[in-house]
């Protein structure tokens, strides 16, 4: 049995998920709309986290907070349920595809046998829909996938409660009403507003603009701090935080570009259609900090690519954003 | 960027295609399927290398007796004593002492199916540490093909 879900591929799997739901219910929603509505640009550096011993740094919001700002704005009503019993958690679940309802799930990405093993690392801010199970087949609708998978109840128990930092607790969700009519300028406008916010005005220096400043300072540090080697581990951890799956940095700053030309389509702006513009270019700036981090890791820097040139970028970056920000507080007000 | 200049390096998760948000002709932005990006395999390839590594340190610390296989079994999990501890719900401390060979060599049948069961593996396999641990990366393309 197997709910009929049109499955598209994302890059992002929050985003993904939120907008293929939305969508099954009829409500017009691609990836990038979202992101944007979901106020899911973000900015930290948090080096008191740390994935295989080496500083998070991260470049999105925090997993779960797309879904709920989205939802929210859009006067979706969205049930959301955590378990301690896992056994139950699976029986809620099957109750919900038997009633035909797509289920969102949390999971920990490690432990699904369909993700490549290059790619299993222990994550548990993964999303995806569950649409079915024939027996103990579950049939999935992984955003990040160019096609739905299966996967056996054992293992998707296992991901559905993993452990260790932000474990999901076999968290689910799935819609209970949907809005009569949605108001999307209005929704827009707030999702604009959060994210300029956030990364203009955070209160703290490891968040938004001044957690890139901060990053870039870092960066310059690294070698004499760590020595050379020990530089290298660091600075390759930014740049996987940066372009992976889930928290790829330029990618958002894309896939944010993406929504602010919709945006500027549907609230007829033409000025946020240029700053979709600058958005790109600074997205490609970040990967050309990522190009240059890959060089020195793998031995083959140029003179281009030293420790305070790549800080330049980043600062670059952050002035740039910062002054993205400003304008677009102004234009979305 | 341009959806003329989205990378398509295969890396390593060979026929995998993931998506990349890029410009198209007419200036609109659209989702274009991408194999991967050679800058960004270079930062994966780091962190399982340190992985592997970190594999054959503990492996010649097991056959060196010092250590026992459910520390390397740990560690291909890419886990630390507190994640493991959580997953067989075994208190932090003795997971730690288990790491040990000469404490683990002692341990109950009923404590090692937990393990077992922890880490997704058979019994029987945790009680060895294999020649090469089981990670397969699919990739499809000569590393030095494309020098960056």
């Amino acid at each position: 049995m197997q709910i009929p879900f049109e499955h598209r591929q994302s890059a992002h799997c929050e985003t993904g998920v939120a907008a293929n739901l939305l969508s099954h219910y009829g409500l017009d929603v691609n990836e990038a709309m979202a992101f944007g509505i979901g106020s899911g640009l973000f900015f930290g550096y948090l080096p008191f986290i740390r994935l295989n011993h080496l500083p998070l740094t991260t470049y999105r919001i925090t997993t779960g907070g797309i879904m709920k700002r989205l939802t929210k704005r859009l006067g979706v009503k969205l049930h959301m349920t955590q378990f301690r019993n896992p056994r139950k958690a699976m029986d809620a679940l099957d109750r919900k595809l038997d009633e035909g309802v797509p289920v969102g799930c949390q999971t920990g990405g490690y432990w699904l046998p369909y993700f490549p093993q290059a790619y299993r690392f222990h994550f548990n801010m993964h999303n995806l829909v569950v649409l079915g199970r024939d027996g103990d087949d579950y049939h999935i609708s992984d955003p990040i996938f160019e096609a739905p998978v299966t996967c056996h109840r054992r293992d998707l128990v296992k991901a559905r409660f993993a452990q260790g930092a932000l474990a999901p607790k076999g968290k689910m969700y799935f819609v209970e009403s949907m809005p009569s009519a949605a108001d999307f300028p209005h929704a827009i406008r707030r999702g604009i507003r959060e994210v300029c916010r956030t990364m203009l005005k955070a209160p703290v220096s490891l968040i938004g603009v001044k957690g890139i400043r901060k990053l870039a300072r870092q960066v310059e540090i690294w070698p004499d701090k760590f020595g050379p080697e020990k530089a290298l581990l660091y600075l390759g951890q930014v740049i996987r935080m940066q372009e992976e799956i889930g928290t790829g940095g330029a990618g958002f700053r894309f896939i944010y570009a993406a929504f602010l030309q919709q945006a500027a389509t549907l609230m007829a702006m033409p000025r946020l259609q240029e700053l979709s513009a600058e958005m790109t270019a600074i997205g490609d700036r970040w990967r050309q900090f990522a190009v240059s981090g890959a060089r020195n890791c793998k031995g083959r820097s140029r003179a281009e690519d030293s420790y305070p040139a790549m800080a330049a970028i980043i600062r670059e970056c952050a002035d740039r954003e910062a002054a993205l920000y400003r304008e677009l507080l102004a234009v979305a007000h | 960027m341009l959806k003329k200049n989205v990378p398509q390096d295969v890396g390593l998760a060979g026929p995998m295609r993931e998506v990349i948000y890029a410009v198209g002709q007419d200036g609109a932005y659209e989702a274009v399927p991408s194999y991967g990006w050679d800058s960004k395999t270079v930062a994966l390839n780091q962190a399982w290398d340190l992985i592997l590594k970190e594999l054959e340190a503990v492996k010649a610390r097991v056959a060196a007796g010092e250590l026992s296989p459910l520390a390397w079994h740990m560690t291909r999990h890419q886990m630390q004593p507190a994640l493991l501890a959580k997953y067989a719900r075994i208190n932090r401390w003795r997971v730690k002492r288990h790491l040990k060979a000469g404490p683990f060599s002692r341990l109950k049948p009923a404590v090692l199916a937990r393990y077992a069961e922890a880490l997704g593996i058979p019994v029987a396999d945790l009680k060895t540490v294999p020649d090469a641990p089981d990670l397969e990366f699919t990739t499809n393309r000569n590393d030095d093909a494309n020098p960056l």
